[in-house]
């Protein structure tokens, strides 16, 4: 026997569960094409952020009803999501290990291909307290220098940039991202950092940037992919080759990133 | 004098002052709200007054007034110690280490203090319970175990709020006997409801009412010729106050009570107080003839049954009578009859 | 206790305790040992174990007082220091970490004055206590300020009418009484700072063995070697619930 009050309540959670469906989900199961809006969801790395963007619109432009959402973040973060099934359409690697994750699970439509390549920069606060004038000042003592973990991108480029100027480095931090790095040089906590080109470039007047002759040997390639279980393929292999073309290229150039 | 305290507080309406000899132990009494915890926790530091004056043993504990540089000694250095209706023993420490908590505090090293707590609760007749928690202890064991406290502290005025009206009335009269004991030389203040108390424990005693002090005296005095009705209440008398005229008390509404005056007469419209006891006073449905001049008319405010008879009420007023009479007679509130009482029974004298 | 209560309750324990099924479920077990024994690995645990119990101390040492002053003083102002006190309890772990930097950092407000006096608390094992002791305190606070309403003073004024002076008083009473309320404080700010993240790497940054707490190894090794981070998370967990274990143990014994 059911009493009253325990319908009452059973009657209350389940009316919940619709609610909480609604609130929840993307959305991205609409309808191609005629009547309602498409979403296209595209999963980036972090340094990828503004160009993107750009390019999102350009081709919210092209493709009428088209909308582009985007989720930026580490590369091996947007990787494990991907292996757990989150949905996507297009993914783009910071470099080239990560795609190799992505390829290994099997989750491509196509074969990546490589769009950019990034190099590093030394950067400090706009003042350059420490003087860093080259790559071999940044293990002087007293320098403060930050830079990225060796697990992440750019920390495994710091470390071939260690290797091919043969100068040691002693940071007194290892951070996550980039991002986190830039944070650091630029509230004056650190007195330098070793992030991307294209970072440099973006913080403008927050930052100074001291560029090294033995970064052009050391190079992230940026690979992008449409994916396996995209429910909109011709949409995701759209935006792959707008990426690619000159106007994703002209882009991206602007921003500072060299050819692949 | 040892000690002496005078306040004002006007947050509690308390205007008083008090004295108390070496080794004299002083009962207050009074109605709730007079003011008789106000004139503790004032003595003890624990409440600052308006205005006033606390001095013990010479040393000026509270100077407080406007114009005059305030003085207050903190409670722990005042050298009272208070116990309240509460034993409120330290949850966490035995019997033993409660008792040894004043001493120890004071600075006397652990084994000795020890030792005289264990003293302390021999005098006070639990010496067996040393190392029990509080927990479990009985409350008379427990009011034992905080009387000894309390000594063990050495307070040179010990004061004491109603020691004995959260216990069982069994275990009254063993603890009132042990504290009678304790107290005999000692300075102490005891607030108390209770007449026994005052006789029994105290050398005099002091009445407040509406936070001034009423009545004042030897114990045996006060109680049996009280000169203010809470007293008189406490005593278990009927009090008519009035002035001396024609050879009686006449009340401000007129009643005229003749008694037998003790000692010298009142002086002509001197105040004076008439005292007689509850059963000495007869109860009529109908005015009375023959002897008694003394016949009033009253109207019943109040039955109260107690023990084995019933006690009248008119108003300040009461009679006690057999269950039977008030049987016979159909006494109820609200009935018209006449209190009678012989001038014999009747104690007069004057106010002050 | 109506019987439809069970229904939520279970929902509730269920909704906490499947995750942590979860996290066993995904141990490589083979690997197990070697994964948690990795120089990284150790360097983090005796990391994390170190500045959370130098936090747990700080937030002791100062949060006892300021409980007290909160539970016994009303004073113009005391509902508004309350607030800001546990304010860490609903800040952003980042955002506090930002706080602490603009606080302690170099171009921070005391920066300069640290600076002159020699002391370095950016990117250091100090910044890391600083950041835990930050997000840990509300709990002590909260938790002993709740034990010392509860408490009352009618035992501190019997003590102090028995001649004993403020600082016996608080010694041999007012502690021992809440001590069950401190103890469950204290393993709250421990638990806490043990999990801290935000703050400490935005403020203390991350080391091997000066900065990088378990927390921080843990998000670290995702990056890489999921399978040493699930390991590792799996070892902090067990560590939390042994810390909160040996609290309620020595509570019954009190």
């Amino acid at each position: 026997m059911i009493s009253r009050r325990a319908a009452a309540h059973g009657t209350a959670l389940l009316l919940l569960v619709p609610l909480a469906s609604a609130c929840g989900g993307d959305d991205s199961s609409g309808s191609s094409g005629k009547g309602g809006d498409t979403t296209l969801t595209v999963y980036a790395a972090a340094s990828l952020t503004k160009t993107f963007q750009e390019v999102g619109a350009e081709f919210e432009k092209q493709h009428d009803g088209v909308k582009v959402e985007f989720s930026f973040g580490g590369s091996s973060d947007l990787v494990s999501q991907l292996q757990e099934g989150a949905p996507a359409d297009v993914f783009a690697s910071a470099d080239e290990a990560n795609m190799d994750k992505l390829t290994g699970a099997g989750l491509q439509d196509g074969e990546p291909q490589d769009f950019a390549s990034n190099t590093l920069e030394i950067v400090t606060p706009p003042d350059n307290p420490a003087g860093i004038t080259s790559f071999a000042d940044l293990a002087k003592d007293g320098v403060q220098v930050v830079v990225c973990a060796p697990e992440v991108p750019c920390g495994a480029a710091t470390v071939k940039a260690e290797a091919a100027t043969g100068v040691s480095l002693t940071p007194v931090s290892e951070e996550q991202s980039v991002t986190d790095v830039l944070a650091k040089v630029t509230s004056g906590e650190a007195d330098a950092g070793l992030v991307y080109v294209t970072d440099v470039a973006a913080a403008g007047d927050a930052v100074h940037g001291v560029p090294f002759p033995e970064s052009s040997d050391i190079v992230n390639t940026y690979p992008i992919v449409a994916l396996k279980d995209s429910k909109h393929g011709e949409l995701a292999h759209d935006f792959v080759d707008l990426v690619l073309s000159d106007t994703g290229q002209g882009i991206l150039e602007e921003a500072g990133f060299a050819k692949p | 004098m040892t000690f002496e305290l005078s306040f004002a507080l006007a947050a509690r309406g308390v205007d008083l002052a008090l004295e108390v000899a070496t080794g004299e132990t002083l009962a207050v009494l009074g109605p709730n709200g007079s003011g008789k915890s106000t004139a503790l926790a004032v003595t003890a530091g624990l409440v600052t007054p308006d205005s006033g004056r606390v001095v013990l043993d010479g040393v000026v504990l509270t100077d407080v007034g406007a114009g005059r540089p305030g003085r207050q000694v903190a409670p722990h250095a005042r050298r009272t110690a208070l116990l309240g209706q509460e034993p409120l023993l330290f949850p966490h420490l035995d019997a033993l280490e409660n008792v040894a908590f004043g001493p120890r505090s004071a600075g006397v090293p652990r084994a000795s203090a020890r030792r005289d707590a264990q003293r302390w609760l021999d005098e006070v007749g639990v010496g067996e319970l040393a190392g029990r928690r509080p927990a479990r202890l009985s409350g008379g064991q427990a009011q034992r175990v905080a009387v000894a406290r309390a000594l063990a502290a050495e307070p040179a005025l010990l004061l004491l709020d109603e020691p004995m009206a959260a216990l069982d009335v069994a275990v009254l009269p063993a603890l009132r006997q042990t504290l009678r004991r304790l107290l005999a030389d000692r300075s102490a203040i005891v607030v108390t409801h209770d007449p026994l108390d005052a006789l029994l424990l105290a050398d005099r005693v002091v009445v407040l009412s509406d936070g001034r002090v009423v009545e004042q005296g030897p114990s045996a005095e006060v109680l049996s010729r009280p000169r203010s009705p809470f007293a008189a209440r406490l005593a278990g008398l009927n009090l008519v106050a009035g002035t001396w005229r024609d050879g009686a008390v006449e009340s401000p509404e007129g009643l005229r009570v003749h008694g037998l005056v003790e000692g010298e007469p009142p002086a002509a419209g001197e105040s004076a107080i008439a005292t007689f006891r509850p059963a000495s006073v007869a109860v009529y449905r109908d005015p009375v003839a023959g002897s008694p001049r003394n016949a009033f008319e009253v109207t019943i405010t109040e039955i109260e049954p107690l023990a084995d008879l019933i006690r009248v009420h008119a108003g300040p007023l009461h009679a006690d009578v057999t269950v039977q009479s008030a049987a016979q007679l159909a006494l109820e509130a609200g009935l018209i009859v006449t209190f009678s009482v012989k001038a014999t029974e009747v104690s007069v004298y004057p106010r002050t | 206790m109506p019987r439809w209560v069970y229904v939520p309750a279970l929902v509730g324990a269920v909704f906490v305790l499947l995750p942590l099924v979860a996290i066993v479920a995904r141990v490589d077990w083979s690997h197990f040992g070697s994964l948690v024994t990795s120089e990284g690995s150790r360097a983090a645990f005796w990391l994390s174990l170190k500045t959370s119990t130098a936090s747990t101390v700080l937030c002791v040492v100062f949060g006892v007082p300021m409980a007290l002053v909160l539970a016994r003083r009303e004073f113009r102002g005391s509902s508004l220091l309350r607030s800001l006190v546990l304010l860490p309890l609903v800040l952003p772990p980042v955002v506090g970490g930002l706080a602490l930097l603009y606080t302690f950092g170099r171009r921070g407000l005391l920066g300069s004055e640290l600076d002159a006096i020699g002391v370095q608390v950016a990117f250091s094992t100090i910044a890391v206590v600083l950041a835990q002791t930050f997000v840990a305190m509300p709990f002590l606070v909260v938790s002993m300020e709740g034990a010392l309403r509860t408490a009352g003073q009618r035992y501190e004024v019997v003590a102090a009418s028995l001649g004993a002076p403020p600082t016996t008083v608080f010694r041999r009473i007012t502690v021992p009484l809440v001590l069950p309320g401190l103890v469950s404080g204290a393993v709250l700010s421990f638990a806490r700072a043990l999990g801290e993240f935000g703050a400490t790497i935005t403020f203390a940054g991350s080391l091997q063995g000066r900065t990088r707490t378990l927390p921080l190894e843990i998000y670290l090794q995702r990056e890489t070697d999921p399978d040493a981070a699930v390991a590792l998370a799996l070892v902090l967990v067990v560590v939390a619930v042994l810390v909160i274990g040996l609290a309620r143990q020595s509570r019954g014994v009190l």
